[in-house]
């Protein structure tokens, strides 16, 4: 075990693969200073310039050009900045990257990890603070990931790297100075395998990311009054973990998912149908108010997410 | 023209002969279309041959091909199979994607040919990154990017080239130029000097070139390409050409007077390269066995393709993806 921030770990897992694999390579802009969050420092001291690559503010080329890379015996690592700023690059994500598999008929795969940072981060606005992980679970094709820990940063990282899938990678902006215990060694997760954050009898929840934290802070408090949260992390939510989620879900009979993102159109009410579909559980969700992200505290803090609200919508659950 | 040496005339009549087997071919894909046989839209590139034989003619079979949703004639001019192609316009088993891309999804990795788009100018970055990928393994191969003249109003066009120059990367961009997007007129659409001032604003060194005279294009890709593959960085090939049919296999061109489409078909490049074969030496028979070969070639493909049958419902859960299958979890 070694004590590593998420963004740390990131790295960690990023030079391990290119150490490994000569034709794994990451390209964005600022990366030969670090990359703006500095998840990249020191790498292109190791690996040079041509693997860890500057780019044009271009990110429509840089997606582009990675799928293409991809088709053509590399392994990209894309950074794209701000999942944000990858709305600039839909086009090469969707309907390129994720269908050229299909499309061409099994000639080729599209091996490529594109890292779209998200969510609310110091009064970062409407721009730079966006969670749109279900955008891309609602597309075939890609993966999703969103890892919530320094250890699963490492491991998933890994692990998407040598995915043949296009792997959407969306590292939360809040948690880069996080510290956490990471296995050493060599460690790849599935994808599709949720974490038991901790264990309790009266009522499912499910989050991802960042949320997951506040989603564990807001469970210390229902412990306090005698509610058991049987707490997942999703961590992918391409592939996502039906099995295990369906079986919490099922023994409890209650079942809340609570997410950063917008409520309306999240994959929280993908996975409240899919629960109410296979067990007799009740389920809600709790997401954002349907609203830009403000720049004022005040403004930015009223469509967050929080323990209290949490812990609120559980008791209600539980009672209605 | 009777100065032509006797390796001109070789390269000319086999220019001549693939001329006439992307003619037949989308005369079989517009009679397939006719009969309801070919499924969605067709792109016709009948007047602009002389582009793809002449440029995409000077490609080794590993260099890399990126194309258009026009991209029939550049597909076999790279190597794919005629047949092939035509099982995946009809939708069939056997066609290059096994008739799960169609028309604008047109693909042959075996012969480097990395697709055609239905998105405009979406091939041109992924030509560049094709072309990074092949710098960073130290290969000598090239890849070569065709798009329209409509492409170059698209943001793309614009960091596609940005990127190519600034890696310094091994793509010839060609500019198919046959003054239409769809049903526009693209100079009304298109501000400043062109395909080829915008290229040279990039430091892209551009090359105009007379895109239905075959022998031009094949010299000027021939030069530009052992220019690439030396080193030098990205090239540009500007090609003026004309689109004969309409935009579509049902499109009836009716924006563009009659008098123009008329003047065109005598500048058709079919026509021109025949005239200086002729003046070389080849007799009548001689280029109408390359008309005849083309068109028996492409009736037996029509009737082989037919005579396939569909790809089974299975195919849509195949090939979408490894972790998280539709083929485990559809829903
Ligand atoms: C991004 C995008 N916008 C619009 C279209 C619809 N469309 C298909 S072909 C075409 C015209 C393209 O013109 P050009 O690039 O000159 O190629 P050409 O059709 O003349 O070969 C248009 C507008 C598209 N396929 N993609």
């Amino acid at each position: 075990m070694t004590i590593m921030t998420y963004s740390a770990a990131a790295k960690a897992a990023l030079a391990e693969e290119m150490r490994r694999d000569p034709y794994v390579w990451a390209v964005g802009e600022d990366l030969g200073r670090g990359g703006v969050f500095g998840q990249y420092a020191g790498l292109v001291e190791e690996f040079g310039p041509d693997r860890i690559s500057d780019a044009p503010i271009s990110e429509a080329a840089i997606m582009g050009a990675c799928v293409g890379a991809a088709m053509t015996g590399t392994r990209p690592v894309v950074e794209m900045r701000f999942s944000d700023f990858a709305l600039c690059a839909v086009d090469e994500l969707v309907n390129q990257a994720a269908k050229a598999r299909f499309m061409f008929g099994g000639q080729s795969k599209v091996p490529l990890v594109v890292r779209e940072p998200i969510g609310m981060w110091r009064s970062s606005a409407a721009q730079h603070s966006q969670s749109l992980e279900s955008w891309y679970a609602h597309i075939p094709g890609l993966v999703v990931v969103c890892p919530s820990t320094p250890a699963d940063n490492k491991a998933l990282l890994k692990a998407a790297i040598r995915c043949d899938d296009p792997v959407v990678y969306m590292e939360h902006k809040n948690l880069w100075p996080m510290e956490g215990e990471v296995p050493d060694g060599e460690i790849l997760l599935p994808f599709g395998k949720a974490r038991q954050v901790q264990q309790g009898g009266d009522i499912t929840m499910v989050s991802w990311s960042a949320q997951v934290h506040v989603c564990a802070e807001a469970a210390k408090s229902l412990a306090a009054e005698g509610i058991g949260v049987d707490l997942w992390d999703l961590r992918t939510l391409w592939p996502w973990d039906r099995e295990a989620i369906l079986t919490s879900a099922a023994k409890t009979g209650r079942a809340v998912i609570v997410h950063e993102a917008v409520q309306v159109g999240g994959f929280g009410a993908e996975i409240a149908a899919t629960i109410a579909e296979h067990t007799g559980a009740r389920v809600s969700r709790l997401g954002a108010p349907r609203a830009p992200i403000g720049y004022a505290p005040p403004v930015e803090n009223a469509v967050r997410v929080t323990a209290s609200q949490i812990v609120a919508h559980a008791r209600t659950a539980l009672n209605g | 023209m009777s100065s032509l040496r006797n390796t001109d005339i070789a390269r000319l009549r086999a220019h001549h002969r693939l001329m006439w087997r992307i003619r037949k071919l989308e005369e079989a894909a517009l009679r397939g279309l006719k009969a309801g046989v070919v499924l969605g839209a067709i792109h016709p590139s009948i007047g602009q041959e002389a582009v793809a034989a002449g440029a995409v003619g000077n490609l080794r079979r590993d260099d890399i091909l990126l194309s258009t949703h026009r991209g029939h004639g550049h597909t076999l001019a790279k190597g794919a199979d005629s047949e092939a192609m035509l099982r995946e316009l009809f939708g069939r088993v056997g066609g290059t994607c096994g008739g799960k891309g169609g028309s604008m999804h047109i693909a042959d990795f075996s012969v480097g040919m990395l697709g055609a788009n239905g998105v405009v100018g979406a091939n041109i970055v992924i030509a560049a990154g094709s072309a990074h990928a092949i710098k960073l393994r130290g290969e000598d191969r090239v890849v070569c990017c065709i798009f329209g003249d409509g492409a170059i109003n698209r943001g793309p066009f614009l960091e596609g080239l940005n990127w190519a120059a600034v890696f310094k990367l091994p793509v010839l961009f060609v500019c198919e130029d046959n003054g239409f997007a769809a049903t526009t007129r693209t100079s009304t659409m298109t501000a400043g000097g062109g395909p080829a001032v915008r290229a040279e604003a990039f430091g892209i060194p551009a090359t105009l070139v007379d895109g239905n005279d075959v022998q031009a294009v094949d010299e000027a890709a021939a030069r530009l390409i052992g220019e690439i593959r030396a080193g030098g960085g990205p090239r540009f090939l500007h090609a003026k050409t004309y689109r004969l049919t309409g935009h579509t296999g049902v499109d009836p061109a009716a924006y563009r007077p009659a008098a123009e489409v008329e003047a065109a078909r005598m500048l058709e490049p079919i026509l021109r390269c025949a005239e200086v074969l002729r003046s070389a030496g080849l007799s009548e028979a001689e280029l109408e066995a390359d008309r005849g070969a083309a068109e028996a070639e492409m009736d037996i493909a029509y009737e082989a393709a037919f005579a396939a049958p569909y790809p089974g419902p299975e195919e849509a859960f195949r090939d979408v993806q490894d972790a998280g299958s539709p083929e485990e979890v559809a829903f």
